[in-house]
């Protein structure tokens, strides 16, 4: 009877939207249809149980209501069909070939429909932006201003442009990004290119140069200066003679260290975006830098002690690098630590992360000066430094090859009671090891 | 974000969201530029900087009058109406980077004429890690992560102290060496810019967590600046 009518109405309505590749009898069609079948029911049902079956009024009334309904679903329909009209990126713009090419490049490719919002992003797109892309604004996932205004002014089959950018922290990396819109589809592809390595071996190069001839300079100069003393009015003093060649000798072995330390961070800072993938036992690793640096500890009159919580997962890193990290710590502890005191190394493991905390019980270090200590040349005290034979870069290397660990070094200390270095990296997870990758010792 | 029943208003919110992501991302060049321009010793890159700086205004007059839009068309309630809040405030937040941004290159332009001076890179160095924390905040801010944001929140007793670490060196500079007083101010300068603009990012962080989680971090910001009661007595050296 007429309850039926909404049905009807909304079935007619329904009809006039093209269904978009879905079946047109969805559980969303049923309910809207339900609705309005349902209220106008219940509304004849009330008149119906108020006036009896004689009355005419309750046809009037069910038909109003249901009539209201069919409407609001009629206009709920044709506002779907807006939208969806609105929005045809929702359709797949990629045939899956493409889709798999683009899957494999190995540069990173982001494409925007023409609203600015990402549609695909490939592998090598995902480590940069994260897995959860799709639909977003060009800015919230690369916040570079270059690239956004090359997306604005490039026209549709123009000329790419390219820009180039760096993101400077927490690790310097450059790009270079051709932004081009297709001619034929509203597409816009965005390619990244790095540069990186070019980039760094260009300013490595010059770094090293600078920071050479800086800190070269005044051992070279003592040197020198001892050199012309020894030809001239100290040729004959045999006792001056001695006293000048120990101290040349002292410098030259300084210069010689710093060379090392410099050579060493330039390696490590050219490799520094990209991710060690060996698996590393820490543990050994540790044992073995303790091992190396026990006779020192012993001629300080400092007891080395080692502690390490059982079952500590493994970790990616470069071995090398990792033992130089380790070596440099207990170095400094047993450098800076008291005489006739302690070292403790301890290692733990808490949340996936390993942390390896190097203890020492010497003079600690001013609380303003822990934020600049892996600044490159930084000496708290100057003076006692260089006769410990310091080259101001055992920190700063440390601070390079735990930042290419994606690790986080931390430092506390307190005046007269001792500092602790705690280096925390994250372990390789049992899932990872359980589906045992292809890991490569290859850079 | 979540679904609105007024599609136009979800837009124009998102529209809202997005420009703030645009306009961290110049702050966020600017800045990063300014201390290059610094480090590298690099005029052009100094004043491309300088020359940015009006997008940056825009772009923050452009929100205000979205967001003005929205409030009073729409009335957003909840955690909308602390979105479109928190986009007015970050603006003029980030905006003030892109200003001391800008200061910064221009005394890096007066800074390049003096021969080399290695306490810059000190300087270069604490920009960085205040660049590494408007970069997390604004992370934070795409990501709507508040414990992200606490964080950066909690860490800017750390520039403080690199910051009051560098005062007292350039204050010793300047002592022993009175032709360093010229240079050694604008380096003063630069660093304090550099403290500032760590200062913004902690407030970003506050009104990201806001923003987020409805309620406020803690009054008491984590201070650790003393520079205003430093002195270093005369022939310390």
């Amino acid at each position: 009877m007429l309850p039926a009518a909404p049905v009807v109405a909304a079935f007619a309505i329904r009809q006039k939207t093209p269904a978009m590749n879905k079946p047109w009898l969805t559980w969303q069609t049923l309910r809207d249809w339900l609705w309005p079948f349902a209220c106008g029911l219940a509304v004849s049902g009330a008149v119906i149980w108020r006036d009896g079956v004689h009355g005419q009024s309750w046809i009037w009334a069910g038909a109003v209501v249901a009539a209201i309904f069919a409407f609001i679903a009629g206009g709920r329909a044709w506002r779907e069909h807006a939208i969806e009209k609105a929005a045809p990126a929702e359709a797949d713009p990629l045939p899956d070939l493409a889709r798999e090419v683009f899957e494999r490049l190995p540069d990173p490719l982001l494409l925007l429909d023409n609203s600015g919002r990402a549609v695909f992003a490939n592998a090598a797109m995902r480590a940069v932006v994260g897995d959860e892309y799709e639909r977003k604004p060009l800015s919230v996932l690369l916040r570079v201003p270059a690239i956004q205004q090359a997306v604005e002014t490039v026209g549709p089959g123009e000329e790419p442009a390219a820009t180039e950018f760096a993101t400077r922290v927490p690790i310097e990396r450059h790009f270079q990004a051709y932004v081009s819109k297709s001619a034929i589809a509203p597409l816009t592809l965005i390619l990244l290119h790095d540069l990186t390595a070019i980039k760094r071996t260009e300013q490595m190069r010059a770094d090293f140069v600078a920071n050479a001839s800086h800190e070269l300079r005044t051992p070279l100069a003592a040197v020198s200066g001892f050199i012309d003393t020894l030809r001239g009015h100290a040729r004959d003093d045999a006792e001056a003679r001695e006293e000048f060649l120990t101290i040349m000798s002292v410098e030259a072995q300084r210069m010689r260290r710093l060379i090392e330390d410099l050579l060493s961070l330039t390696r490590i800072e050219l490799n520094e975006h990209v991710p060690p993938s060996a698996r590393i036992d820490l543990q050994a690793v540790v044992k073995s830098a303790a091992a190396a640096l026990a006779p020192l500890a012993e001629s300080e009159g400092i007891a080395l002690e080692m502690s390490a919580e059982p079952g500590l997962p493994q970790i990616a890193g470069d071995r090398d690098e990792l033992t130089q990290l380790f070596q440099n710590l207990i170095h400094n502890a047993i450098k800076y630590g008291r005489t006739g005191g302690h070292v403790w190394i301890s290692l733990t493991a808490k949340a996936g992360m390993v942390s390896v905390a190097v203890r020492d019980d010497g003079e600690g270090i001013p609380r303003e000066a822990i934020p600049r200590l892996t600044e490159r040349f930084y000496r708290v005290d100057v003076k006692r430094s260089r006769e410990r034979g310091g080259t101001g870069l055992g920190l700063a290397i440390v601070k390079h090859i735990v930042n290419r660990h994606h690790g986080r070094l931390q430092i506390d200390s307190e005046l007269g009671s001792g500092s602790t270095f705690t280096v925390t990296m994250p372990g390789i997870s049992a899932r990872e090891i359980a589906a045992d990758r292809p890991v490569t010792e290859v850079l | 974000m979540t679904e609105h029943t007024v599609k136009a208003f979800g837009e124009k919110l998102e529209a809202l969201t997005t420009a703030v992501a645009q306009v961290g991302g110049l702050a966020e060049t600017q800045l990063a530029d300014a201390i290059e321009a610094i480090s590298r010793r690099d005029n052009a890159r100094a004043e491309a900087v300088i020359a940015s700086d009006r997008r940056v205004d825009l772009m923050q007059y452009q929100i205000e009058d979205q967001a003005l839009k929205l409030l009073a068309l729409r009335q957003p309630m909840a955690v909308d109406l602390r979105e479109t809040l928190a986009a007015l405030k970050m603006a003029s937040e980030l905006e003030r980077i892109g200003d001391l941004a800008k200061n910064i290159a221009k005394r890096a332009i007066v800074l390049n004429r003096e021969p080399p001076i290695r306490l810059a890179q000190s300087l270069a160095r604490m920009g960085r890690q205040v660049l590494a924390q408007l970069k997390q905040v604004l992370d934070a801010y795409a990501r709507r992560d508040a414990a992200s944001a606490e964080a950066v929140w909690k860490q800017d007793g750390e520039i403080d102290e690199m910051y009051n670490s560098l005062f007292r060196e350039l204050l010793t500079y300047m002592m022993e060496d009175p032709r360093t007083i010229g240079l050694c101010t604008h380096l003063l300068f630069v660093a304090k810019n550099i403290e500032r603009a760590g200062d913004h990012c902690t407030n970003v962080a506050e009104t990201v967590y806001y923003m987020v989680s409805g309620d406020h971090l803690a009054v008491d910001r984590p201070k650790a600046d003393v520079t205003s009661e430093t002195s270093v007595p005369y022939g310390h050296t």
